[in-house]
């Protein structure tokens, strides 16, 4: 485990402060993938937008002590528990943000309620967090896999695209991904002419993409994520699938992926976002300044969705005075949220944080400026009908 | 219309063809690996970290030096090779009286800091490398669509695969590495450099996986963990065809490459495990595999 100490108070501000304000110490764990599949998803990128939140929230100047320390889950329910387990009852961690892969963030979903204390998710898709196993304790921030296959799959049934066919990755998330988006297909007035399962993770994706081939759909649903995704694209792209009038619908694609690909691959790709760096001058900013302390690489929505979720709870914190959890996921339930990446929002009482979504189209070569210039906006979803309604996600805690 | 088991034989035709792409692959990188074995008795673990240096110095050659597929083909494998010469002479040259344990050990260890390396400097998503142009298309056979390129990796495949077989098998260098294989002190002994000739055989096989690299960076995903997740199922290869033989190595790879492409078909949950089951089938029925000699 990687511990990255980080004290943000300088000793000289907090001496100025000792007058007016009573100071607060948090201590915030970054719990992500820092070597696997979602590294570059995630990872230390998180951990930076972490700590621009705190220094742009100036956390130190409002007298909020924050620690930020990090840690690699290894994409494994059981790392990861035992990791929560020790941050909460040893390490003295207030909050864990990030965690992606579905089944990681569902445990710690469970050890945070236990505890009694934060969990802000802005990298898993599952949309249970927000459904049937939905917590007090949690906040869902960024995306997740109802929104991803409104999103794309209804926009790609009312472009006429009416048959499916689905390559799905043979374990939860895929499944969950498959079943969410034949939903939208069916409901919209289009149909799925079959699926096939491949074993996760795979490398060679021709003989799966030749019988979605075969099948003559419209439509070629990649529900899958990460090497799975890129590999898929990358072979549909050389066996002519697109140029022969088959389109490809991304339904978990990061703008990391779209870098590995290149844009001659991955052009005309249709897929869901809740953030891109170029969509204002505010995302423009931050995501330049992100940049210089990433190695050059723009955020993705999760390390985005992380700088966010931060900072509205160190607000939450700021206008509470104090850390007790009640009284802080109340507030930031309470509270609007409204930031330059994500634009207004609001924390429902499931814990879905809501905010507008994107559809994208990946650019053709020639369209694009340079490195990271990759999507052209084709429709912006307002917030309120981007994710689940409320009534819908069985959460025991809507009444 | 007729129909096999269900399945249109034009499906099945276009099934086996890619099957037998996939084999291509098998057969390169689990042929090093046999000829590793064969002569050093080293389990090589670094091999999947080779084949995905090879796809890396091709995309390094191509994006920092401008030199293009082709004479990435050419040089890679000997870079590459290069440096596993480097790696022979300074690690593993050290651990040939030791029980071959300590060999699968140190190349495992070498292929995790390998792996790391490339993680932390280029991520892990990978990055793009594409199809060189005069390979670009394909061709409609009636039953399918065969891309050119990958019609051009069965090609190289095969040539590199059976020259390599008949370097070994039929003339006079083959002879004193099979020779040294059998015993080394008396090829010694009638004036043969046996160290170098095996610090060059680790060389060769090491480009063989870098080859591979290369063959495969336009169509597979180039990024740090390519070969880990291919290195395992070519293991399995290498211990159904038997360890260390030449033949075998070939044989099974573009064979299971063909059931592993059959399974895609009709059970494609089962593709994964196809080739470990028939592994297990094989080492209870042939212990030293399908072409192996028992010792």
């Amino acid at each position: 485990m990687r511990k990255t100490g980080f004290l943000l108070a300088s000793l000289a501000a907090s001496l100025i402060a000792t007058t007016a304000l009573a100071d607060t110490a948090v201590k915030i764990g970054v719990l992500n993938d820092r070597s696997g599949i979602y590294a570059d998803v995630a990872g230390e990128g998180s951990v930076i937008a972490a700590r621009m939140a705190v220094e742009d929230f100036g956390a130190a100047d409002k007298g909020i002590t924050v620690e930020i320390v990090s840690a690699d889950h290894q994409n494994k329910p059981d790392v990861g528990v035992n990791i929560a387990r020790q941050w909460y009852d040893q390490d003295g961690v207030d909050l864990i943000v990030d965690v992606p892969t579905s089944s990681v963030a569902l445990a710690v979903n469970e050890i945070t309620r236990e505890k009694n204390k934060i969990f802000m998710n802005s990298g898993a898709a599952t949309s249970d967090l927000t459904g049937a196993q939905c917590s007090p304790n949690t906040i869902h921030w960024t995306y997740d896999t109802w929104q991803l296959a409104h999103g794309t799959g209804s926009a790609m049934v009312e472009n006429g695209g009416k048959s499916w066919f689905f390559v799905t990755a043979d374990y939860a998330f895929g499944h969950a991904l498959e079943r969410d988006t034949s939903e939208v297909v069916k409901a919209a007035g289009g149909e799925v002419v079959g699926s096939v399962r491949t074993p996760f993770p795979g490398t060679d994706f021709s003989s799966f993409l030749l019988q979605a081939q075969s099948s003559g759909a419209q439509v070629i649903g990649l529900a899958n994520a990460g090497g799975d995704t890129i590999n898929s694209i990358k072979q549909a792209s050389e066996f002519g699938i697109t140029q022969g009038g088959q389109a490809l619908a991304g339904l978990l694609v990061f703008i990391s992926d779209i870098h590995a690909l290149g844009l001659q691959t991955a052009q005309g790709l249709v897929l869901t976002e809740s953030f891109y760096w170029d969509l204002s001058d505010q995302t423009r900013e931050w995501s330049q300044r992100f940049g210089e302390k990433n190695g050059g690489k723009m955020p993705t929505m999760v390390q985005a969705g992380v700088y966010s979720s931060v900072l509205h709870y160190l607000k939450a914190v700021e206008a509470t005075g104090g850390k007790e959890t009640e009284a802080l996921m109340a507030k930031m339930k309470e509270m609007p949220t409204d930031d330059p990446l994500f634009g207004k929002g609001v924390v429902r009482a499931d814990g879905r944080k809501t905010h507008d979504s994107y559809l994208f189209r990946v650019k053709k070569p020639e369209d694009s400026k340079g490195p990271w210039d990759y999507y052209e906006t084709v429709s912006t979803i307002p917030a309120d009908k981007a994710f689940r309604p409320l009534d819908q996600g069985e959460c025991p805690l809507v009444k | 219309m007729f129909e096999l088991l269900g399945i249109p034989p034009q499906a099945l035709f276009g099934q086996l063809l890619l099957g037998l792409i996939n084999g291509a692959f098998y057969a390169m990188l689990s042929l090093g690996l046999a000829i590793i074995f064969g002569l050093l008795n080293i389990i090589n673990f670094t091999h999947g970290a080779q084949y995905m240096m090879g796809a890396f110095v091709a995309w390094m050659l191509l994006n920092y030096l401008g030199i293009n597929y082709w004479w990435a083909l050419l040089l890679v494998p000997i870079i590459v090779g290069a440096f596993g010469i480097v790696i022979e002479r300074l690690l593993i040259s050290r651990l040939y009286h030791l029980d071959h344990l300590y060999g699968l050990l140190l190349t495992f260890g070498l292929a995790l800091i390998i792996q790391g390396l490339f993680r932390n400097y280029y991520g892990i998503s990978g990055l793009p490398y594409s199809i060189p142009p005069q390979l670009a298309g394909g061709q409609n056979l009636g039953f399918m669509f065969l891309p050119n390129y990958r019609g051009w990796v069965v090609a190289a495949s095969l040539v590199v695969c059976i020259g390599t077989w008949f370097v070994i098998e039929k003339t006079r260098l083959g002879a004193y590495l099979r020779a040294a294989t059998e015993n080394p002190t008396l090829v010694g002994a009638f004036g043969i450099n046996v160290p170098r000739m095996i610090t060059l055989t680790y060389g060769f096989g090491v480009g063989l996986a870098a080859f591979a690299g290369v063959l495969a960076a336009p169509i597979y995903s180039v990024n740090p963990n390519m070969g880990a997740d291919l290195i395992i199922v070519v293991f399995a290869v290498v211990v159904i065809g038997g360890m260390g033989s030449i033949l075998g190595a070939i044989v099974t790879g573009f064979g299971l490459g063909l059931v592993e492409g059959l399974t895609r078909v009709f059970y494609p949950e089962g593709s994964a495990v196809v080739i470990f089951v028939i592994m297990a089938i094989v080492l209870l029925i042939k212990p030293a595999g399908l072409f192996g000699r028992t010792a």
